[in-house]
Order: C-alpha cells, then sequence, then structure tokens
C-alpha cells in the first residue's frame, strides 16, 4: 500500500516528442519530385528555401513558387504476445510554401519566403495501449524569411536572410497506464501552446565551375521553439491529495534542428538535369524533451529523454525537358532515422526510409506552370520500443512492431514575370 | 501527355488507399488458434469473483474488468464470437436499492486521512441499482456474488420476494429469467460452446469471515438447514458441482474449472497480524506480574477445593502468560471448559484476525488486559500477602480482555477450513478430469502471489490489500483478475491446443483513489 504514495511523485514521465518524422521535406514540388534535391539547381523561386544563394541566377525579374501537399501518413503498431493493435488515424497534413523574388540588379536579388518545414500529426484511438505515452500529437512550425542573394562573380553567389518561426503545439497523453477517475474515465493531460515566437537564419552559395555543374551548400540554423506559459489541462483526475493535479501552465523547449546540404546538379544536355544533395539534419540537440510545470513542485515535471541522433540523407533527383510544355522529373531519397534504438516512442516512430518522388510540371504559357510531384515513402517494419518511461522507479518498455506508410501527393504553381 | 497524368492519379488513389499493413499481423485469420475448443458462445459461472466484484461492491467499471470479460476480449482475437454480454449495475458507485431501500453499500476507495494515512473508506454517493428492475437476458457472465454451491439449483433464488428473508440473492434477481428459475437451469439455456467456473468460495468463506462463528455442516446433506455462515459438507458440495457441470457439458461445451483459494490466504485474514500488541518494557512486566497473580489465585481457590497444590499449580500455569518487550500475540476468548475453565489463552501462530476487527480498540488493550482501580487494589492486597475473597477472585479474572470469536479464526476453525476447502477441490479436480475440463488451480496459485507476488512488467504484484487484492481483502484487484484471467486462458491453451493471448496486468488498474467518502 505504501507504495501508492508514490503516485504522488510519479509525475508526468514522457510528454512531447516527435520522431524522426517532424521534420517534413515537403518545400518545393519541383524540387520534391526530383528526391528534393536542389541546393545547387536553378529553377525556380524554390531556391528561397533549397539555397538563396540561387535566386539571382533566376532570369526573369519576378520570381514566385506556391504550393501545398497533402499528408497521408499512418502508422500501425501491434503486440502479438498480448493480442493488441492500433492504427493511427492522423489528420491529413497540409504543409504548404510560398517563395518570391524580385531582381533589383544583375547583381541582387530580394526575397520573401514563407514554409513549414517541421510539423507532425499523429492520432492514436483514445485510450489505446500506449496511451500513457501519447493519444495524440499535433505540432506546427510556419518560417518566414527574408533574403537577399548576391553575385559576387558571374559564377559564385552567396544568399541568404534571417528567419521568423511561429510554432503551435497540441498534445495529449494519459497519465499513466491505468489511473482513472472513480468513472473509470482515464486521466489524462493535453499541453496546447500556440504562437510561440523564435528566431533563426539561413545562408548558402552556390558555384559553378562550368556551365553544365554548378555546386551548392546551404545551412539552416537550430531554432529553439520554447513554449512559455503554454496550457495544461487536465482531465478525470481522481478526487484525491494523492493526485493532485489541476490545470496550470508549463514551459517546454522544442528544438527545430540545424540542416547542411551540399549537393550538385549536371546539366547533361538540353533535355537532362541531373541532381545530388546530401542533407546532415543535426538532430544531437534533441536531447530530452522536458516539460516544467508551473506552480508544481520539480518532481512533478516531465523528464523525457529522446538521445536523436545526427542523421543523413542522401537524395538523387533527374529532369527530362520534354518539350516546350512538360517537363518530367523522377527521384529518389533515403532517409535515415535519429531514432536510436529503445527510443522509439509512438508519436511518430519512424525507422529509416525509402522514398520514390516522381512529378511533372505543365506550362501553360510562358509565365504560368503547374508543377505536381508526388512522394511514397516505404518503411520497412520494425520491432522497438521505448524504455524510458517509468511506473514507480520500474522502467516499463512499451514495445511491438511498428510499421509506417506516408503517400504526399502535391501541387505548385510557378509564375515569372 | 494526358496519360500521364491520367496515370500519376491513378497511382495517387491506389497510395492513399493504401494503409500500412504488417507481414504477420494479428487480424490474419490463423495467426491464433482456438485449438478444440470454440469460444463462439462462451458463458461464465461462479460467484463475485466471475461477477467482477471489487472493493466490497459491484459496479460498471469493476464488470469491464471481470476475469470472465477480460479472457473473452481475447477470445475475440481468435475467432469471430457472439460478444459477451454482462448483467452491467446501473452505475460506478456500487451499492443496491430494493424498493427505493439501500440494501448493500457502496465501493471501497482508498482515502487519504487528515494525518495523511491511507485507509479504504466507502464512497460517498448513491446507489442508483435497483434489483427489482429485471434486465432482459440472456447474459454470457453469469456469475452471482454470494451465490454458494448448492445455489445453482434452488429454486426461487432470484425472486425479488424472498430478497428481504435472504432466501433470494438481489444480484441474480437482476438477470434471472423468472422468478422461479434456477442460476444453473437459465446457463444450461445459455447453449454455451465454452463456460468457465469458479464456484464454491463462499461455502467455506461466510464461514471464515464470521470468524467462524458458523456451523461446520460436515456430514449434513440438507442444506435447508444451513445458516448462512455455515460450512458446506463435502459431498452435498460435490453432487451439487457434478449436476452443474454435467448441465453444462451435456451438449459437448468445452470448459474451465478453478478451483478455491485458500480462503485464510487472502488479506481479509493475514493484514492485521496477530503479535501487534507492542509492549514496551515496563508494560510486559505488568502483564507478566498480573498474569502471574491470575495464575496464583487460580491455583489458590483449586487448592482450596482440596486439589493437590502440585496439580493446582500445574493446571494453573496455562494461565501464567509471559510477554516481552516488542510485539506479543493477543489474547483470544474461547468457550470455558474442563480444560479452560476461565475461557482465554494467548493465540498460537498460525492464528488469524480479521480485517474488520477493530484496530482502535486492539491499541486500547482488546486482546491484552484492561485493568481498573478495582483489580489494582486485588493486585495491591495480594502483593502484601493477602489472600483475595471469591469476588475479588472474578475482579481479578475480569481483567481479561479477550478477543471475540467473531475477530479471529481458532487452529479449530482453521482446520475445518482447510479440511473442507480440500475436499471441495478434490471433488473440482476429480470432475474436470472426468469430463476433460481444463483446471486452475487457484488455491496453488493465490498461495504463491500471497507467499512470493508475481512479477510483471512494472515489478511485482503482490497479495497485499491494493495489489492484486482490492481494499475488501477478498475480491481481486482489476490487476488481480487479469492475472486470474492469464491463468485460466494458460490452462485453456494447454488443454484445448490453443493459442489464445494473454493480457498484459501492468494495463490493468489496482485501487481507486477519491476522497469523496463517508
Amino acid at each position: 500500500m505504501k507504495k501508492l504514495l508514490f503516485l504522488t511523485l510519479f509525475g508526468l514521465v514522457s510528454a512531447l516528442t516527435y520522431a524522426g518524422g517532424y521534420r517534413v521535406s515537403l518545400q518545393g514540388q519541383r524540387a520534391l519530385a526530383m528526391g528534393h534535391t536542389g541546393v545547387a539547381v536553378v529553377n525556380n523561386a524554390e531556391l528561397a528555401f533549397f539555397n538563396p544563394a540561387g535566386l539571382v541566377y533566376l532570369e526573369d525579374k519576378i520570381n514566385v513558387a506556391v504550393g501545398v501537399s497533402a499528408v497521408f501518413s499512418d502508422v500501425v503498431w501491434q503486440n502479438s504476445e498480448f493480442g493488441e493493435m492500433a492504427r493511427t488515424d492522423s489528420p491529413v497534413g497540409t504543409p504548404f510554401y510560398a517563395y518570391f523574388s524580385y531582381k533589383l540588379n544583375e547583381k541582387l536579388s530580394l526575397g520573401l519566403a514563407a514554409y513549414t518545414p517541421y510539423g507532425s500529426s499523429v492520432e492514436w484511438p483514445t485510450d489505446w495501449a500506449g496511451s500513457h505515452l501519447v493519444n495524440n500529437i499535433e505540432l506546427a512550425a510556419i518560417y518566414v524569411q527574408a533574403l537577399a542573394s548576391y553575385k559576387i562573380t558571374d559564377n559564385l553567389s552567396v544568399g541568404g536572410g534571417p528567419i521568423y518561426v511561429s510554432g503551435s503545439v497540441n498534445f495529449n497523453r494519459n497519465l499513466s497506464r491505468t489511473l482513472t477517475d472513480i468513472e473509470g474515465n482515464r486521466s489524462n493531460v493535453t499541453l496546447d501552446a500556440s504562437g510561440v515566437s523564435a528566431f533563426g537564419w539561413s545562408a548558402g552559395a552556390m558555384w559553378s565551375p562550368i556551365d553544365s555543374l554548378r555546386i551548392g551548400v546551404n545551412y539552416r540554423s537550430e531554432i529553439l521553439v520554447e513554449a512559455e506559459g503554454g496550457d495544461a489541462d487536465f482531465e478525470n483526475i481522481p478526487n484525491s491529495p494523492l493526485t493532485p493535479f489541476s490545470d496550470t501552465q508549463f514551459d517546454a523547449t522544442l528544438p527545430l534542428p540545424a540542416e547542411l546540404t551540399i549537393g550538385a546538379s549536371y546539366q547533361l544536355n538540353e533535355k537532362w538535369l541531373f541532381a545530388f544533395d546530401y542533407n546532415r539534419t543535426f538532430w544531437d540537440v534533441y536531447e530530452s524533451l522536458d516539460v516544467d510545470f508551473k506552480n508544481q513542485p520539480n518532481e512533478r515535471d516531465s523528464k523525457n529523454p529522446r538521445n536523436y541522433k545526427d542523421a543523413s540523407i542522401y537524395r538523387f533527383g533527374l529532369q527530362y525537358t520534354a518539350n516546350e510544355m512538360f517537363t518530367l522529373r523522377g527521384g529518389y531519397y533515403y532517409d535515415g532515422t535519429p531514432l536510436e534504438s529503445g527510443y522509439y516512442a509512438p508519436e511518430t516512430p519512424r525507422n529509416s526510409s525509402n522514398n520514390f518522388t516522381a512529378g511533372l510540371s505543365i506550362n501553360v504559357n510562358d509565365k504560368l506552370a503547374v508543377d505536381l510531384a508526388f512522394l511514397y515513402s516505404r518503411f520497412d517494419e520494425i520491432d522497438e520500443s521505448y524504455d524510458y518511461y517509468n511506473e514507480f522507479g520500474v522502467s516499463v518498455p512499451f514495445e511491438g512492431t511498428y510499421k509506417s506508410s506516408a503517400f504526399t501527393p502535391g501541387l505548385g504553381v510557378t509564375y515569372k514575370l | 501527355m494526358k496519360n500521364y497524368i491520367k496515370y500519376i492519379a491513378i497511382l495517387a488513389v491506389a497510395m492513399v488507399s493504401c494503409e500500412p499493413d504488417l507481414d504477420n499481423s494479428i487480424e490474419d485469420k490463423d495467426f491464433y488458434s482456438n485449438g478444440e475448443a470454440d469460444f463462439t458462445n462462451y458463458v461464465s459461472l461462479g460467484n463475485s469473483i466471475t461477477a467482477g466484484y471489487a472493493d466490497g461492491a459491484l459496479f460498471i467499471s469493476g464488470q469491464e474488468n471481470s476475469f470472465p470479460n477480460i479472457m473473452a476480449t481475447q477470445f475475440a482475437k481468435v475467432q469471430e464470437t457472439n460478444g459477451f454480454r454482462q448483467p452491467l449495475m446501473n452505475d460506478n458507485n456500487g451499492g443496491l436499492l430494493l424498493g427505493g431501500n439501500q440494501i448493500a453499500e457502496t465501493r471501497l476507495v482508498l482515502a487519504v486521512g487528515a494525518d495523511v494515512s491511507l485507509a479504504p473508506k466507502r464512497l460517498n454517493a448513491q446507489p442508483t441499482t435497483e434489483v427489482s428492475t429485471v434486465l432482459e437476458g440472456p447474459f454470457n457472465n453469469m456469475g452471482v456474488p454470494g451465490i454458494k454451491s448448492f445455489h445453482m439449483l434452488a429454486e426461487g433464488y432470484g425472486n425479488v420476494a424472498g430478497v428481504p428473508g435472504g432466501v433470494a440473492n438481489p444480484y441474480f434477481v437482476r438477470f434471472a429469467s423468472s422468478p422461479n428459475t434456477t442460476v444453473l437451469s437459465d446457463a444450461v439455456a445459455t447453449d454455451a460452446s465454452f463456460f468457465s467456473m469458479l464456484l464454491g468460495d463462499n461455502d467455506v468463506l461466510s464461514y471464515a469471515t464470521s470468524g467462524g462463528t458458523g456451523e461446520d455442516q460436515t456430514n449434513n446433506l440438507d442444506a435447508t438447514t444451513y445458516g448462512s455462515d455455515d460450512l458446506t459438507d463435502p459431498n452435498l458440495f460435490y453432487g451439487v458441482y457434478k449436476t452443474v457441470v454435467d448441465g453444462m457439458v451435456a451438449n459437448g461445451a468445452k470448459g474451465v474449472l478453478m478451483n478455491i483459494p485458500d480462503v485464510t490466504s487472502l488479506p481479509y485474514f493475514t493484514t492485521v497480524p496477530n503479535n501487534a500488541m507492542v509492549l514496551t518494557s515496563e508494560q510486559a512486566t505488568q502483564l507478566n506480574g498480573y498474569f502471574q497473580a491470575v495464575a496464583g489465585v487460580f491455583a489458590g481457590g483449586l487448592m482450596a477445593q482440596g486439589v493437590p497444590a502440585a496439580d493446582a499449580q500445574a493446571f494453573a500455569a496455562q494461565y501464567a502468560l509471559t510477554f516481552n518487550e516488542g510485539p506479543n500475540r493477543f489474547i483470544i476468548d474461547v468457550p470455558a471448559s474442563l480444560t479452560n475453565p476461565l475461557g482465554f489463552r494467548q493465540m498460537t501462530q498460525d492464528e488469524l484476525l480479521l480485517l474488520t476487527i477493530d484496530t482502535g480498540a486492539l491499541a486500547q488493550g482488546y486482546g491484552s488486559i484492561e485493568l481498573t482501580q478495582e483489580i489494582m487494589q486485588v493486585l495491591g492486597k495480594l502483593q502484601q500477602g493477602g489472600t483475595p475473597t471469591q469476588e475479588e477472585a472474578g475482579i481479578l479474572f475480569s481483567g481479561v480482555n479477550g478477543i471475540d470469536d467473531v475477530d479471529v479464526l481458532d487452529s479449530d476453525e482453521l482446520a475445518s477450513i482447510n479440511t473442507a476447502t480440500l475436499a471441495y477441490n478434490q471433488s473440482i479436480a476429480a470432475l474436470a478430469q472426468a469430463n476433460d475440463l481444463a483446471l486452475v488451480d487457484l488455491y496453488s496459485i493465490l498461495q504463491d502471489i500471497a507467499a512470493n507476488g508475481l512479477p510483471f512488467d512494472g515489478g511485482t504484484i503482490t497479495g497485499e490489500l491494493g495489489d492484486a487484492f482490492s481494499l475488501d481483502g477478498i475480491h481481486l484487484t482489476p490487476r488481480g483478475y487479469a492475472v486470474l484471467a492469464n491463468y485460466a486462458i494458460e490452462a485453456i491453451n494447454s488443454k484445448y491446443s490453443a493459442s489464445v493471448p494473454q493480457v498484459n496486468p501492468g494495463a490493468y488498474a489496482t485501487v481507486t483513489f477519491s476522497n469523496n467518502v463517508q
């Protein structure tokens, strides 16, 4: 009976997490169709994201690219020992982008960009077997960036600019595997924070040693989204001093990691273009997610080890200009997971994936093009666990077989004047 | 080029409809096997444990965590079943109303006192389950709290008119198909393809929880002469149990029988230690002095009646109880007899106190002595070498405040319980074998949990109050019921070559906290 006392101490073990999946690589339909390569491709205003140094190479005075994707992503989990299975029923994610550049003179272009490189939306059945880790989560971060692109020489340019981020998160999980109110309703907490601001920057350079070859490098800084005074809403809490949870505020910091990209593109002839990008995402920064509840003793704060590791993505793309009207694209990338074994929390328990892309542009007229892209992400099923959930000081791994799938059609428009 | 767009569109639709699928999904038909058993129509028979009774009451969330409901949920992962209907109560408060008057108490919850102590208390809520509101059957869970073996065959056991007189059971009234039906006849009518039975606890338990104040009816086959706290005759038990099993297997049903736990290993009997009389050295000396006086006076009385001094002192020596600093076993009252004319003795090591004993009184001298002013005067007279009168001797003896029979299971009562339980369990084992049914040795399982606990993914499930056992000390918590379901599934899988998955006990709760108490 005595150990029941410790219930007051069990704290809010495990809370927010977004797994490898919270980097959403959908920042341009043309690039996406080519395996999301683009650090060394001069194509349209998507350069604002991929490498602002390239904006100055765009031929037209005004360049606009806007687009949106629909992410159909789901996860299935099962534990055959206990006959348990659950599927996410996640809402369709809609990451978007909008880029604008204006060529001031032959040396200098200015730009504006808005895009959503990080986000997650996962909804498990309420009170499912892993509900003590997550019932549902929705994370969104909108980046807004001002840009300048400067041509140093005819074959070397640089670009970059400051980034403003507006982030929001909504997260719900049960307080433990078993705690209920007198009616048997599971005790849970919803954390909600929105309009959280943060700042960062990106910068890149592009170099053409020969006409047909471009080499690019781009770096986007780490941005720490510090939610202060978010709302923590506790529901179905027993009427007992043993469970002294009441609605309060919380502070938490979520890192949006830095990303370095280097790559090259090679224009074989008028029809064919090849591109290769290498991404390094500096996930090491995401060691632990700690939620600090206000007006609560420290031991009731939530410490959630994540122990992410820097991860690499290898991207390959090709483009075939069929005629004046149609440009076809295809690509592939290998997306390495930042998750270590034993840290697979069910927010987005994504292992490494093979990704296949395809798409095309239709030039409606000289100024306007419609860009279509499709992404299919293939995940192997994996037996994994999250080993850092504790009950009365005992580690209670949450384990099972996971399989994720994602399919993402996207539509964009390119306009130049 | 239009074709490209068309193909891509088709591809898109195909992908979107493509949910992730596992190579070996438990949803595949042949992932698990029901073996030779058929779980299509599973019916559970038994008493409160089958019904999902917990924390001293029956209520909805307890019923949802009944072990038969847990088993049925797992059966449904193995084959198509007809579902599992339970005669759910009307609320999560527990308790019963009969004609609007409360006849059963609300559930126990764990409450925190002003001094931060934890104690089970009755939930402060109004029961809303009206006994006379009869539910439409049939039901898969036919567990009836309080039922004894022979009640399975008792006509009118579900007649509301018999509830006030104690000849009918309010829980059976709620779902009996007619007032005069029997539980067995309703059970047979369900045409179960599979059944479980955990029956007979109450045949020994009510005797035990009465502190053995009921009668041991061994050799009396006439149940109509039994009082409610009596111990059922093992032969009667065998006959009834056989009739029930025969009725259930008549149509070829397979099933699992669970034998009867050693009720004396339940927290109801093991929570209050029999040696909780903790004494200082001065208190021990005082007690020893008192009992020396009692033995001396008693021996003196015998000698006055002509008993030789040596014999008198030897006989009286049983009252010269000795106590030591630290914990000591309590004193209990026993019937005065030729061998124990004063009618008290110290508890032996194996004798048990009931959970319901007034622990406040124990701290105030219940189970020990109460020294009044008068007794002190008698003791003073004795110290000065005086000889007490018969009246003074009586005053001296009255200082013993032994624990009443109703609060204790003494060694004779324990022997009766053990003998009956083993006899019942022999019958159950024999009938399981004769009918080729699976058997769960609940007797050994619960003894093992009480002694050693049971490992699970969150540590160890102990046999303490509030872990495997609910706050009433007899019934299980949801986690305890999950463990029971797992043992039953294990026995079924083994007997019928099935592969029903077990459940994770760590996903099941123990006790509920609330400070909304009476």
